[in-house]
């Protein structure tokens, strides 16, 4: 998986591209939010629309991710969830715990 | 009388990197099944899971141990074995991470998937050591694809 970052209004955007699976991808998205915040964001939305699978590790990177932002009294969202990562976050109820727009700009707007 | 399908074996050293490969083949394996993607998608995520747990928590990360997943179709339904060479588990003592206190933990997840995903999951520990798990999915087959061969 590849993850290319962006700033827009204020906020880091994080583009992961692939799977964010056990070995690589997981790994992949935890240096990518730790840049951000070692670069100052406190303002990051991940957009998802270029990730094609997402396991429980992935999930886990996810959640991980999430706690260690708002530790730092920061923002983690997430936009434009595909449908199979949509499910996994429905089935481990984390639907319920991360604040998720369908679009870019709605997510943008909310910060 | 039904002669059986073929079994697919792939055996794996106990390393993350190879569990791509072991999901690649099982879902290669499967092709022939003509799948719809969902029912495919989420066989391969329950292999997935059920190796990285046997590669963690089985295995211990011993690279020189293995772990063996055996693939075949009987009956309509997809069946995945997965056995590694560690020391067992006790179901009874994995968290639920479904639990409220649980849902921000960042690992835990493996079983939840496996269950989700699956009809039926059994566990059988070895006298002298090693888990196996036995995954069942219910398949639709298309007509005159990979439908088990009847002799006469």
């Amino acid at each position: 998986m590849k993850i290319s970052a962006r700033h827009r209004e204020g906020v880091t955007v994080l583009d992961p591209k692939g799977k964010i699976t056990i070995g690589a991808g997981d790994v992949a998205l935890r240096e990518a939010v730790g840049e951000a915040l070692v670069a100052g964001s406190s303002k990051i939305l991940i957009n998802l629309r270029g990730v094609s699978t997402c396991d429980s590790s992935g999930i886990g990177e996810m959640v991980a991710a999430y706690t260690t932002v708002k530790n730092r009294g920061g923002e983690l969202k997430l936009c434009a969830l595909p449908a199979k990562v949509s499910d996994v976050l429905q089935i481990t109820q984390l639907i319920t715990v991360f604040e998720i727009y369908d679009s870019e700009d709605e997510a943008i707007a909310s910060f | 009388m039904i002669v059986p399908q073929p079994e697919v074996l792939v055996a794996i050293s106990s390393k993350y990197e190879n569990i791509e490969f072991v999901q690649t083949a099982i879902e290669a394996s499967l092709f022939l099944l003509a799948l719809d993607e969902e029912t495919s998608f989420q066989i391969g995520l329950a292999v997935r899971e059920a190796v990285a747990n046997a590669i963690e928590h089985g295995n211990s990360e011993d690279a020189d141990k293995r772990v063996e997943v055996r693939c075949r179709c009987e009956n309509e339904r997809v069946v995945v074995q997965v056995r590694d060479e560690g020391e067992g588990f006790d179901l009874e003592n994995v968290p639920d991470p479904l639990e409220p206190n649980n849902l921000l933990n960042t690992s835990g997840r493996g079983i939840l998937f496996m269950n989700e995903f699956m009809d039926e999951i059994d566990y059988t520990f070895g006298a002298d050591g090693g888990t196996m798990v036995t995954m069942k999915k219910s398949i639709t087959l298309a007509p005159k694809v990979a439908r088990p061969i009847e002799e006469e």
